[in-house]
C-alpha cells in the first residue's frame, strides 16, 4: 500500500475510539440514573461517529474492497492497535468514569495537536471531534470529583479504579513506527510531548477530588502492537458476530 | 370546602376540558384526575425505559457502524422519552424515585411487549417497524389530551417515534432485499412480533376498564379495537410492499368495511404476560432493579458532593 504509514497511523487513532465506544455502548440501559445513561450513550455515539470518519478515510487509502465496516469488523485480534486502557471492563461506574477520564484528558490534548496536522482530512476530523471530546472530558472530570469527594464508599471505589487503571496510562505516550513516520512528515502528533501536560492535568483533578495519585512506576503496554488483554477477544466476539456469522451481506 | 363548592369546581373543570383548554399542573383538578394521570404517564415512562433493554441487547452486535450508530441513537431517544415523561409526572406531585419504587415492586405496569426477547438482528427491524408503529397509533391521539405537560411531551415523542418506525422498516426492507437467509430472518421476526404488537394496543373493548372517564379527559380518544384495526390496516400493505407475509391465515380484505378482517388474538397469552409470566418479565425487572440498586452509591455520592460544595460556598461567603 502506498500510504501504509498513514493508514496505520489512522487505525492507531480510531481503534481507541472504536473500542471505548463499544464498551460504553454495553452500558446503555443499565446506568445508575437516566441522566448518566443518556450521557454515556451519547459519548459512545460521538466516538462511533469519529470512528466512521477515520475509517472511511482509511478505506479510501487502502482502496479495493475496503470499507469502514471491513476495517471495523473484519480484522483479527492482533491487528487492532487500540491502547489497553480502553478495553478494560466496566466493573462499576467508578471504573467506567476513571477509564473515561484517563482517556479523555489524553484524547483532548491529542486532538488539539492533530488539528495542526498537514493532512487536511485529519485536521477536519480533529476540529469536529474536539467539541465532542471537550464535553466528554468535562463530564468525566466532574464524576471523578463527585465520586472522589462524595461519600467514603464512592471515594474508595474511585481510588480503587484509578489505582488499577493507572498502569495503562503510560502506553498512551508510546510512539509506534507509523507515529514516527507521520511526525516526520508533519502529519502526526508527537505523543511523547503530551506526557508532562497529561499527568499535570490528571494529577490536579485527582487532588481536587481528594484522591491519592498512584505511585506505581510499573506500566502495562502491548495494545499498540496488537497484544491485548484477555478481555479483548470477547469484545470482538460480540462486535464481529454478525459479520462473521453472515459474511458478505448488506445490512 | 363544602361539598357543593367541590361539585362546582368539578363542573367548571369538566367544562374547561370540553372547551379543549389545557389543564396545567398548578390548576385545581379532581384527585381522580391526578391519580389517573400519574398512573398512565408513569406507565408510559416505565415502558420507555424498560423498552431500552430489548434493543440495547443488540447495540454491541449491530452488523455495521451505520446501524450501530442508529441503534444507539434510537435507544438514547427512548431514555429521553422516559425522562420527559417522568418530569411531566413529577409536576403532579410525585417523585421519580417513588415512581421507580412502584415499577420495581410490580405495582406499576409497563408495556408487555418488552417482555419478549430480541433473538436476531431482524428483531431490531421488527421492533422499530411494529412496536414503535403501534406506539405511534396509541400516542398520536394523546398529542391533544387535556393535561398540558402530557400533551406537549407526546408531540415531541411522536415525532421521534415516527422516525424510529421508518428506521425499523428500513432495516426490514434491506433484509428482504438480501440473501435467502436474510429474508428468512426478516419473516421469522415478523412472525414472532406480529401478534404481540396487536396485543400492545390493549385488551379488547369488552374487557377494557376505565374507558368512558378516559374518553372524557381525552386520555383515550379511540377504543382499543379501533386503534388495533387502524394499525392492521396501515401495516398489512407495508408488509406486502417488502414481500413479507403477515402470520395470520384469517387475514382478509373486507371490501364492505374497507378494512382487514383478522384472526383471533390469543388473549390468554396476553394476560399471562401481563401477570408476569412472559419470556422476559423476570429478566427485564432484574435489569432495572440491578441498575437502580447498583447505582445507589453513585447517586448518594453525587448528593453528598453537591452538599459539600454548597457548604464550602457558604463558608467562603462568610
Ligand atoms: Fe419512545
Ligand atoms: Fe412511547
Ligand atoms: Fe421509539
Amino acid at each position: 500500500m502506498k500510504n501504509e504509514n498513514l493508514y496505520n497511523y489512522i487505525l492507531g487513532i480510531a481503534d481507541n475510539s472504536l473500542i471505548l465506544g463499544q464498551r460504553l455502548g454495553e452500558l446503555t440501559g443499565h446506568g445508575p440514573s437516566l441522566e448518566t445513561d443518556i450521557a454515556c450513550t451519547n459519548m459512545s455515539l460521538d466516538l462511533f461517529g469519529q470512528v466512521r470518519s477515520y475509517y472511511q478515510y482509511a478505506a479510501k487509502l487502502k482502496g479495493g474492497d475496503a470499507t469502514e465496516d471491513t476495517i471495523a469488523f473484519l480484522r483479527k485480534e492482533r491487528d487492532y492497535v487500540n491502547v489497553l486502557l480502553v478495553e478494560q471492563p466496566d466493573r462499576d461506574f467508578a471504573y467506567t468514569m476513571a477509564r473515561q477520564f484517563l482517556f479523555d484528558v489524553y484524547h483532548l490534548l491529542f486532538l488539539q495537536e492533530l488539528q495542526k496536522s498537514h493532512d487536511i482530512t485529519l485536521t477536519a476530523i480533529a476540529k469536529k471531534s474536539i467539541k465532542e471530546v471537550s464535553y466528554h472530558q468535562r463530564f468525566s472530570t466532574d464524576w471523578i470529583k463527585r465520586l472522589g469527594d462524595g461519600t467514603t464508599v464512592s471515594h474508595d471505589k474511585m481510588q480503587e479504579a484509578i489505582d488499577s487503571l493507572w498502569t495503562y496510562t503510560d502506553e498512551l505516550f508510546h510512539q509506534t513506527a507509523a507515529d514516527k513516520a507521520m511526525v516526520a512528515e508533519g502529519i502526526g502528533v508527537d505523543v511523547t510531548a503530551l506526557k508532562v501536560k497529561y499527568y499535570s492535568l490528571v494529577n490536579a483533578v485527582l487532588e481536587e477530588a481528594t484522591l491519592k495519585i498512584p505511585e506505581s512506576k510499573w506500566f502495562q503496554k502491548g495494545g499498540k502492537k496488537g497484544i491485548h488483554t484477555e478481555h479483548f477477544g470477547y469484545i470482538l466476539s460480540n462486535m464481529q458476530y454478525m459479520q462473521l456469522a453472515y459474511p458478505n451481506m448488506e445490512w | 370546602m363544602s361539598e357543593e363548592q367541590i361539585k362546582n369546581l368539578e363542573k367548571q373543570f369538566e367544562e374547561r376540558i370540553a372547551r379543549d383548554e389545557k389543564i396545567e399542573p398548578k390548576d385545581w383538578m379532581p384527585d381522580k384526575y391526578r391519580q389517573t394521570h400519574i398512573r398512565q404517564m408513569s406507565q408510559h415512562a416505565h415502558s420507555e425505559i424498560v423498552g431500552m433493554l430489548p434493543e440495547g441487547n443488540w447495540i454491541s452486535r449491530a452488523p455495521t457502524l451505520r446501524r450501530k450508530v442508529a441503534l444507539l441513537a434510537k435507544v438514547q431517544d427512548e431514555a429521553g422519552h422516559g425522562l420527559y415523561l417522568y418530569s411531566a409526572c413529577e409536576t403532579l406531585g410525585i417523585s421519580r424515585d417513588a415512581l421507580y419504587e412502584q415499577l420495581h415492586s410490580g405495582k406499576a405496569k409497563y408495556s408487555s411487549i418488552f417482555n419478549y426477547p430480541t433473538v436476531t438482528w431482524a428483531d431490531m427491524g421488527a421492533v422499530g417497524w411494529l412496536v414503535d408503529g403501534a406506539a405511534i397509533i396509541n400516542q398520536v391521539p394523546l398529542c391533544s389530551t387535556s393535561f398540558g405537560p402530557y400533551a406537549r411531551a407526546m408531540v415531541r415523542v411522536c415525532k421521534e417515534e415516527s422516525f424510529h418506525q421508518r428506521q425499523g422498516y428500513e432495516i426490514m426492507l434491506k433484509l428482504t432485499q438480501g440473501t435467502p437467509e436474510q429474508i428468512d430472518m426478516a419473516q421469522d421476526a415478523l412472525n414472532r412480533w406480529w401478534w404481540p404488537s396487536l396485543m400492545m394496543l390493549g385488551p379488547t373493548d369488552a374487557e377494557s376498564v376505565h374507558t368512558e372517564q378516559s374518553m372524557k379527559w381525552k386520555l383515550k380518544r379511540k377504543s382499543n379495537d379501533d386503534l388495533r384495526q387502524q394499525f392492521i390496516d396501515q401495516t398489512v400493505p407495508q408488509a406486502e410492499l417488502i414481500g413479507l407475509t403477515i402470520p395470520d391465515p384469517d387475514l382478509k380484505w373486507n371490501e364492505e368495511r374497507g378494512s382487514y378482517d383478522f384472526g383471533e388474538i390469543n388473549w390468554d397469552e396476553f394476560w399471562q404476560v401481563v401477570k408476569g409470566h412472559g419470556p422476559m418479565n423476570k429478566e427485564r425487572m432484574k435489569a432495572r432493579i440491578d441498575a437502580w440498586e447498583g447505582g445507589e452509591w453513585v447517586r448518594d455520592a453525587a448528593m453528598a458532593h453537591a452538599e459539600k460544595k454548597a457548604e464550602r460556598k457558604i463558608k467562603q461567603a462568610i
